[in-house]
């Protein structure tokens, strides 16, 4: 067990990599009653096309189906998982993302018996036909829940409209079509390639002693058989730099139409560092535009091209990352021009040190105020060293940018063949 | 609720709660203003608190506000309105980082402290209102958030229900407003009626952090001042009987039908019976082992979520489930069916204790979060009741297998309303 110190931010964390090739983290807390544990493999929805472990042809597989696995992994032979964490007074649940699926619960007691359930529900399936039937039914109702969300369907239709056949593009549930074509036999294939311990990352953080603990995990996982696994193959289409469509609209039964606009990131050949360092400063850069102090929000609010409801997000992942602005507007048109307009012009803009100093001194409360969740901790902690970067440096790499790279990032953003702009339109 | 270090101060005006705790890096600071749950009042209530985080006297913008709490490491401030039972909550929050220099002149908390005494008590104003085109521009956003209600179709749903279930109760208004009293309603109204809620709400003010009571009360004598107040007395809750169960269907442009059904409990926060409503509602639907999941989701697939949840001060159940339009009728009845079967008794003395057991763990994760810990407490407060966690535990703890098939009983079916697609013939 390796021990790294944080002494800015007074915390703690142990690590190891168990012989089977899992990665562990702790994080003790003794001042906090609870404990969470996320149990994460390197696995979402857009890992559609690659070769199985033990074959060497490479197969696609139905679209929604990591997610698919995530809701039968709780079903077992004679009972429901949820049961075994209700039984020991805890609560679990589990989220499926573009890259990750995940698995975690909250308990507050019998500490290592969670974690324990935790572990072992993930590494042992049982997949039936029977079972695969009747999720198909409840998966169809989620589906169908997201259909009648209209934010939902505005933030995926500019995904949409992003890319032109990366399957970011698709929806993480699948749809209720291709969810049908899913077999038993699909979810062990694939249960087998990605849930295998060398692509996995398990963090516990809360109320323990990380000893004790890393000792109960590495016996947890010596009793436990796998085979060998080489890496992963996964293959993604190439993808062209430029926007699928430049716009796209859907009609719906919405009171106030919705706007968007989309910008397709550019993240080829970036390394984990490179990925950080452009997401802070491209969120960074949103925020001092766009939140409610900022000068292009003041503008688009004042003149009621938005209301409160507008709000940004930029994903950064390996395989893709895009930028999404927008919200309700009655002039959708007017505040599409005026958003993309506003974007083009930040080249023209000037951030004067003393303003750069102030983003960074937002972004650092920001991270701080988030360190105040465990969640938050261990699901971004496992995020970022699947990027091959360490959470915790992200406070000293937020104190050492510079107006200079800022200014560099910004020279190298936008081009207006990234945008897209998306927009649901009330029904006539 | 008293934890382990706990201090109430009567200041001038206000109660001020501070709650030392080294759990966190950060200082939260929630402000809750209360009144009466009124249909005069409601819509001027839904709209103050936005009208007062955008501009102050000394920072006589949002951007400038902003960026003021920006300075001071990002410090956030939000605020919400909301219906606590019969009462109308104001509520603002502050989350302050940590600093350790607090005695220090330029100290963070001091800064941050002066903002929300700003915000609260010197709102940027012009004559007898507040500043024009922040009235105007806010007013514009309300009629928005109202009419954009029905574009998110669970809580319209929610909504529609109570509009039908107490259409005669004041628990009936609606938290965001209502457009025919936000249309008419003027800056110099709004005004009056905020110098109203300065000499009239019960305020209640909660500190927690690593911050002793020792640094905060010449703090707070200084930077958080209240001229003397004359709150109103709180209202009692009218507990409504049930005459006749009612069943509504309505149509909108959508693919899934939203079943929700209201119950009414007869049981309020603080109440002996209260520990086992929570049990029962843990048996019934409030978890993922409850009765509803299983049947409702697990064994008919009829469904993603089937839960139910209840409300502590207005003595209501609600159960909600989106569902495809054609299964109404298997849906009702089989949540309804599970309702009979805890009535019946037909669960384990061992599902009881687990039911607890998943509630003390709740209980146990949201008294670990600032705002929830704050939150549980001033349930407390409203209730008039304080008691010790270790005794609210205790309590849930002697909650019997009869206990709970008594308030199964208790639970009084009012209204079963279903929002579900256009085409016709389905329900």
């Amino acid at each position: 067990m390796k021990t790294q110190e944080f002494h800015q931010i007074n915390e703690t964390i142990h690590e190891e990599k168990m012989d089977n090739g899992l990665q562990v983290f702790l994080l003790s807390k003794p001042e906090m009653v609870k404990t969470y544990g996320i149990f994460t493999t390197d696995y979402g929805s857009i890992d559609q096309t690659f070769t199985p472990l033990g074959e060497d042809k490479e197969i696609t597989v139905p679209e929604g189906i990591a997610h698919f696995l995530e809701h039968k992994l709780f079903e077992k032979e004679d009972r429901d998982v949820f049961q075994d964490f209700t039984k020991l007074g805890a609560s679990a649940n589990a989220f499926t993302s573009f890259t990750k699926t995940a698995y975690l619960f909250s308990a507050t007691s019998h500490v290592y018996e969670n974690v324990r359930t935790l572990v072992d529900f993930v590494q042992d399936p049982y997949f039936s036909e029977q079972s695969v039937e009747k999720e198909k039914g409840i998966i169809s109702q989620e589906i169908r829940m997201y259909d009648d969300q209209p934010d939902w369907r505005g933030f995926f239709g500019t995904i949409g409209s992003l890319y032109h056949k990366h399957p970011v593009k698709i929806d993480i549930a699948g749809t209720v079509d291709s969810i049908q074509h899913i077999t038993k036999d699909d979810l062990y294939t694939c249960y087998e390639t990605f849930y295998h311990p060398s692509n996995m990352v398990l963090f516990i953080a809360g109320n323990f002693e990380p000893e004790q603990m890393m000792d109960f995990i590495r016996e947890n996982q010596q009793r436990k058989d796998f085979p060998e696994a080489p890496e992963i193959n996964r293959r993604f289409p190439r993808e062209p730099a430029s926007a699928f469509k430049s716009e796209e609209a859907i009609e719906m039964a919405v009171s106030t139409p919705k706007a968007y606009v989309g910008l397709k990131e550019q993240v080829d050949g970036l390394s984990g560092e490179e990925i950080l360092h452009n997401e802070l400063l491209s969120d960074m850069l949103l925020d001092h535009y766009f939140s409610t102090s900022g000068k292009f929000y003041d503008e688009l609010y004042q003149s009621g091209l938005v209301d409160d409801s507008f709000h940004f997000e930029t994903e950064w992942e390996r395989e893709f990352g895009f930028t999404i602005l927008g919200g309700d507007s009655r002039k959708p048109d007017a505040f599409l021009r005026r958003l993309k307009k506003m974007l083009l012009s930040v080249k023209e803009e000037k951030i004067s040190t003393e303003d750069f100093e102030k983003m960074k001194r937002k972004k650092i409360g920001e991270f701080m105020r988030a360190l105040n969740s465990l969640e938050f901790i261990a699901n971004q902690y496992t995020h970022y060293h699947m990027l091959g970067v360490n959470l915790f440096n992200v406070l000293p790499e937020i104190e050492s940018l510079k107006k200079e790279d800022m200014e560099e990032f910004i020279e190298n953003w936008i081009q207006e063949s990234q945008m897209t702009t998306f927009q649901v339109k009330p029904k006539e | 609720m008293k934890t382990a270090k706990q201090y109430t101060e009567e200041q001038q005006g206000y109660r001020l709660h501070v709650l030392p705790t080294n759990k966190y890096k950060t200082v939260s600071i929630v402000v809750k203003w209360k009144a009466p749950l009124e249909k005069e009042t409601i819509t001027r209530r839904a709209l103050l608190p936005s009208i007062m985080e955008k501009a102050t006297e000394n920072f006589p913008s949002a951007r400038k506000l902003q960026g003021a709490l920006e300075d001071l490491y990002g410090t956030a401030l939000s605020a919400d309105a909301s219906k606590k039972g019969e009462n109308h909550v104001i509520t603002f929050r502050m989350e302050v980082v940590n600093d350790r220099y607090l005695k220090d002149e330029d100290s963070i908390l001091k800064k941050a402290l002066h903002i929300l005494n700003d915000v609260l008590f010197h709102p940027k104003s012009e004559g007898e209102g507040f500043s024009s085109s922040v009235f105007k521009r806010e007013k514009e956003t309300l009629a928005q958030r109202i009419r954009s209600i029905k574009d998110d179709k669970m809580s319209y749903a929610n909504t529609r229900l109570l509009d039908h279930m107490c259409s005669d109760e004041a628990y009936g208004v609606h938290a965001q407003g209502h457009l025919e009293d936000l249309e008419p309603l003027t800056n110099e109204e709004l005004y009056s009626y905020y110098k109203n809620m300065l000499q009239e709400d019960e305020l209640d003010v909660y500190v927690t952090g690593d911050v002793s009571r020792e640094e905060l009360l010449p703090l707070f004598n200084e930077y958080f001042v209240r001229s003397a107040a004359d709150p109103a007395p709180s209202t009692t809750v009218s507990d409504i009987q049930v005459e006749e169960p009612r069943e509504i269907i309505e149509r909108e442009e959508m693919s899934q039908g939203k079943l929700h059904i209201g119950f009414r409990t007869h049981t309020f926060f603080g109440e002996e019976d209260y520990y086992a409503l929570q049990v029962f509602n843990g048996i019934f639907g409030g978890f993922p082992s409850s009765k509803l999941f299983m049947n409702v989701r697990e064994k008919h697939s009829l469904a993603y979520y089937a839960a139910s949840r209840f409300e502590s001060h207005k003595g209501l159940m609600f159960v909600f489930s989106g569902i495809d339009p054609a299964d109404y009728d298997q849906a009702k009845t089989i949540i309804l069916d599970q309702k009979k079967a805890v009535e019946d008794g037909e669960f384990t003395d061992e599902d009881v204790e687990e039911a607890k057991q998943q509630i003390i763990h709740q209980l146990k994760e949201t008294m670990e979060h600032p705002y929830g810990l704050i939150e549980i407490l001033y349930h407390q407060q409203l209730s008039g009741r304080q008691i010790e966690a270790s005794e609210l535990f205790e309590r849930l703890e002697k909650v019997s297998h009869e206990d709970v098939v008594r308030i199964a009983k208790k639970v009084e079916l009012d209204t079963v309303y279903f929002l579900t697609s256009l085409e016709k013939g389905d329900a």
